[in-house]
Parts: structure tokens; C-alpha cells; sequence
């Protein structure tokens, strides 16, 4: 038995199972982002933006074009991870990949590439509907094409921890709306933190969207909150921290095997 | 060579239940196994360790020569499950649910969807491949696991009760496919709780009741410990008395009616000929139960103690 020949067509079948469905479900998976990005650029953008005026030396509408891509994007991985992999816990048919000849980490790969793959399909619908209000720039392609994807991996990791534990469909409900929603509101997405009183300041500096969202609006405009190294540094100690928490866990067989 | 090879097999559950208490069992290749047991008695344990749904307490478990422990990927390419419960995307179409599961063992795509064609129209699937599979029927949806079960071509078939609820036409159309790829040279492990099924299609088998095997035999030898049989007989005329012969126990359910337990070494012709002394003449005669079911609720204690269920 040729292992890396069995695990390579695994994936790639994975990969297209989980591709199919982001597709076939393109209602409920690439559109709603589209338009509540939408709304978000016509409100704050538009109407409100006007009157804040230049932030970090861009017009506002600029300055949240960044912000929003990665709420989208960070939204999107940890949604599909969370969706598809709690839905085939609980329709039971992930027993189809934990009875076949797979390693863990294939699995988990094959569910984060396509946790990825959504979360940078919505970033790019995200920035096309951004296209129609502002103009876009890229400062550093490197860096906005890293942080985007790095971003993805880690939301799609944190979205199988959460998929892991849950056992109804409430509990895969609870993380983003009540941590992920507020950290990212947070993160940076509409304001710089620099305007924050010094206290909220520290208090931001704790929390980890900071970090990605700053490192992708220097990527596109060349400003940021943060040193960029740092940003670096969280988004791969997270992605360390929870790609081996989901591979302990799906070792362990926590909620999955008896 | 062993098709399956489980030693002092044991689980014990988080909330305490014994499920498997040192199970052992061979299972040869080519055979076609029965696993019988009455509700919680370890059978979907058993079934879930060797398919590593489930993590043992103690034992080894070896399929087709592969440690299940030592070489994972090896035992699990060397197996196919069919599952009590459904548990394919029913969202999903039949040809996706089965090439999926052939490339989730390594075979590229287009062997994969030749190998899901073919198994679709061996059971009678394939008008339904591009259909999303919640519309099809209990006993489609049966089959269809079957399919996907197969379609890694593997050394072991294992069937969870695969029959159950399905209708006498496709339960038949069912046994004949198993018979055939067991006769091509899958060894078939199935649970049932329809006996005649087990008596009529398996050449061993085992009882486990209580996370025990309590008797693990052929068939033959099974049903060769049977000492008495009974008879249902449907009479041409009502009778009154009950016909008196040594060696014979008559019970008149009714009128028309005979039930006749006779000692497995009393030929028939010893009935009949008790019968036409006593001028009762026979439309029909059937067996009361089936052989195997009288055996099995004998080893077993028939729910009389407190089963923990652990399925």
C-alpha cells in the first residue's frame, strides 16, 4: 500500500467534496457576505465616512476596505470549517473518513483547505463589490496574499476545535457570535487604534484579529497598527497552538470515536 | 488465513457499562459469518471496534493479517462496513457518496466512478445516481451502502443488520448480491436479527450476549444440538381429542389446528403414522419457530436479567 499515493488522492478528494458543497450551497455560502459587505460599505463607508474624513492618512472608505475583507474572510474560513465539519459529525457520515485508510491529518488538511478556499473566495467577492465605492492598492503582494491565507488557516483550525466539541447545532453558534464578532468589531476593522485612549489601547493589544487585520491593511495600504513581525509571529503561534489542539483531538477521537 | 482474529477483546464505556468482557474470535477468509445477539449485547461494539469507530479497552484486533493498532491504514483499506444507522450526506448524490468514499481509499477519480457505476447497477441503483439520495426509498438507501461498501473491493464485508425493515423482495435481491461476492471470495460477516437469514445464508456463527460469545460454532453443529422440534400441522377436519403417541406431545391450539413436538432422533413418519392411527388427517405442516431461533433463546437469557445497552 502506497501511503502518500492513498493520502494524496484522499485529499484531493476531500478537497472536491468540500469545493462541491461551497458551490452547490452558493446561496447561503458566497452571497450573503457579498451583500451584508455591501451594506457595510454603503453605511459606514459612504454615508458615514464622509463625514469622518482621512484615517491613517487614507479616506475612510480606504482605510475599512482591509478591515472588511478580513472580517469576511476570517467569518467565512471559521464558518465553513464549523458548518461542514459539525454537519457531517452530526449526520454522522464523517464515520465515511473515519473508517477509511486516512490519517488524521489528512482529514483535517482536506476540511481546511476547504475552510481556506471559501474564506478566500468571499475576500475576493468582498474586494470586487469594495472596487464599486473605492479605489483599491496593493502596497505589498506578498504580504496580503500571506496574512489573508495564514489568516484563513487560523480561523479554519479554531472552527474544527469548535466543530470538534459541539454537540448540537447551537453550540457551533455561540463562538462567533459571541467571541468572534466582538473581537473582530474590535480587531481594528473600522478605526485605527492609535485614536483609542491609551488604556484601550493595551486592552486591544491582547486580542489576536488586531494583529491579522493590521497586517493585511499594511499589505494593501503600508500602514498598521503593529509591527508587522509580530502580527507574523501570532498568526503562526495560533496556527501551531491549533492545528496541534485538533490534531490531539482527533487522535483522542473527542466526540467522534466511542 | 484469518479474514478477522480478535483476542480477550474488552470495552468498557465512560459511564461504567462492560459492553465486551474478553471477547475472542476467528472469523476464516471465504466464510460467511453470522454475529447474532439479542439488543445491547456487544454486537455494534464489536463491529465498531474492528471498523475503529469505536477505541477498545484491551484486545488486539487483526484484519486479513494487519494489526489493527500497528497498521491502521492497512486494516481499514482491507475492510467494508455497512452501518446499522444511515450515515451518507443525504444531500449528496449516490455516484458522489460512493467515488467519494473510493477516493477516501486511495483510487483515482475515474476508476472511482467506473467502480461506482458498476455497483450502483449491480444493486439496482443506477437510475438513481444523479438523484440527491434523501429521495430515495428505506430499502434504496440500504443498498446504497452496500455500494459504498464495496466499492474498495474489500478482503471483509462486515453487514450491520442490513436487512432491517427492508421488504421480502429486497432482502432477497440483497442475500443473492451477498452471496455472489462471498462466492467471488469476500468473507461476509453479518448481524441479523432475522435467523432464518443467518440459517440460511452463513456457514458459522457466533451468539455473544452479554459482551460474552457464548457459543461460536458452524451452523450445522448448531442446529445439531437441537433435541426437539416442533411442528404447526393445519388439519383437513376439526377434531376434539388430542391424539396420544409415546414420545410425542400434542397441544391443540384449535379446532383445526395441531402443534406436534417430537425428539429430533423420531423419524416424521413416527407422527404421521400416530396421526393416521388416530384418523387425523394433515393439510399442511410448517415449523413452529425457525430452528436457529429456538437454539439462539436458549443460549441466550432472553432479556430476563437487565440488559445494559451499550449499542
Amino acid at each position: 500500500m502506497n501511503h502518500a499515493y492513498v493520502n494524496w488522492i484522499g485529499y484531493r478528494t476531500l478537497m472536491r467534496k468540500e469545493l462541491t458543497r461551497i458551490l452547490r450551497i452558493w446561496g447561503q455560502t458566497i452571497v450573503p457576505p457579498a451583500i451584508t459587505m455591501s451594506l457595510y460599505f454603503i453605511i459606514f463607508g459612504n454615508l458615514i465616512g464622509r463625514r469622518i474624513g482621512d484615517m491613517g492618512g487614507f479616506d475612510y472608505m480606504q482605510f475599512i476596505v482591509p478591515g472588511l475583507v478580513m472580517m469576511a474572510v476570517i467569518q467565512n474560513s471559521y464558518g465553513n470549517m464549523v458548518s461542514s465539519f459539525f454537519g457531517a459529525k452530526f449526520g454522522r457520515h464523517i464515520e465515511e473518513l473515519l473508517i477509511s485508510p486516512l490519517p488524521n491529518w489528512v482529514i483535517l488538511l482536506g476540511y481546511l483547505s476547504g475552510a481556506v478556499t471559501r474564506g478566500l473566495m468571499v475576500g475576493v467577492v468582498v474586494t470586487i463589490v469594495a472596487l464599486f465605492f473605492t479605489e483599491i492598492q496593493v502596497h505589498n503582494w506578498l504580504v496580503t496574499l500571506s496574512v489573508v491565507i495564514l489568516t484563513a488557516i487560523v480561523f479554519g483550525l479554531a472552527g474544527m476545535v469548535n466543530a470538534i466539541f459541539a454537540q448540537k447545532f447551537d453550540d457551533i453558534a455561540i463562538i462567533p457570535t459571541f467571541v468572534l464578532t466582538p473581537l473582530t468589531y474590535l480587531g481594528g476593522v473600522f478605526y485605527s487604534v492609535s485614536l483609542l485612549p491609551s488604556v484601550w489601547q493595551t486592552v486591544s493589544a491582547v486580542n489576536p484579529i488586531l494583529y491579522m487585520v493590521n497586517a493585511f491593511r499594511y499589505g494593501m495600504l503600508g500602514v498598521s497598527d503593529v509591527p508587522l513581525l509580530t502580527s507574523y509571529l501570532i498568526i503562526v503561534g495560533f496556527i501551531i497552538f491549533l492545528g496541534g489542539i485538533c490534531l490531539w483531538l482527533l487522535h483522542k477521537g473527542f466526540g467522534l470515536r466511542s | 488465513m484469518l479474514a478477522l482474529d480478535i483476542r480477550n477483546l474488552k470495552k468498557t464505556y465512560k459511564n461504567g457499562v462492560e459492553a465486551l468482557r474478553g471477547v475472542s474470535l476467528q472469523v476464516e477468509r471465504g466464510d460467511f459469518f453470522a454475529l447474532l445477539g439479542p439488543n445491547g449485547a456487544g454486537k455494534s461494539t464489536l463491529i465498531g471496534i474492528i471498523s475503529s469507530l469505536v477505541n477498545p479497552t484491551s484486545g488486539q484486533v487483526t484484519i486479513c493479517g494487519h494489526d489493527l493498532n500497528a497498521n491502521r491504514a492497512e486494516a481499514m483499506a482491507s475492510i467494508g462496513l455497512v452501518p446499522q444507522e444511515l450515515n451518507f450526506n443525504q444531500f449528496e448524490r449516490p455516484l458522489d457518496i460512493i467515488s467519494h468514499q473510493a477516493g477516501y481509499y486511495g483510487i483515482p477519480r475515474k476508476l472511482a466512478l467506473e467502480r461506482a457505476e458498476y455497483y450502483l447497477r449491480q444493486l439496482a441503483l443506477w437510475d438513481k445516481h444523479d438523484k440527491p439520495s434523501r429521495t430515495l426509498s428505506g430499502g434504496m438507501k440500504r443498498r446504497l451502502m452496500i455500494a459504498r461498501a464495496m466499492v474498495n473491493k474489500p478482503e471483509l464485508l462486515i453487514l450491520d443488520e442490513p436487512t432491517a425493515g427492508v421488504d421480502i423482495e429486497i432482502r432477497r435481491s440483497m442475500w443473492a448480491f451477498l452471496n455472489e461476492i462471498n462466492a467471488q471470495g469476500t468473507t461476509v460477516i453479518l448481524t441479523t436479527h432475522y435467523l432464518e437469514e443467518a440459517e440460511n445464508m452463513c456457514r458459522n456463527v457466533a451468539i455473544i450476549d452479554h459482551g460474552n460469545i457464548v457459543e461460536n460454532t458452524d451452523i450445522k453443529t448448531l442446529l445439531g444440538k437441537l433435541d426437539v422440534e416442533t411442528f404447526v400441522l393445519d388439519l383437513c377436519h376439526p377434531i376434539e381429542q388430542i391424539p396420544q403417541s409415546e414420545g410425542i406431545q400434542f397441544y391443540l391450539r384449535d379446532a383445526t389446528t395441531l402443534e406436534a413436538s417430537l425428539p429430533k432422533e423420531r423419524s416424521l413418519n413416527t407422527l404421521f403414522a400416530a396421526l393416521a392411527e388416530h384418523r387425523v388427517e394433515v393439510l399442511s405442516m410448517r415449523n413452529k419457530s425457525n430452528r436457529l431461533e429456538e437454539l439462539f433463546m436458549r443460549l441466550v437469557d432472553n432479556g430476563q436479567g437487565k440488559r445494559e445497552t451499550a449499542e
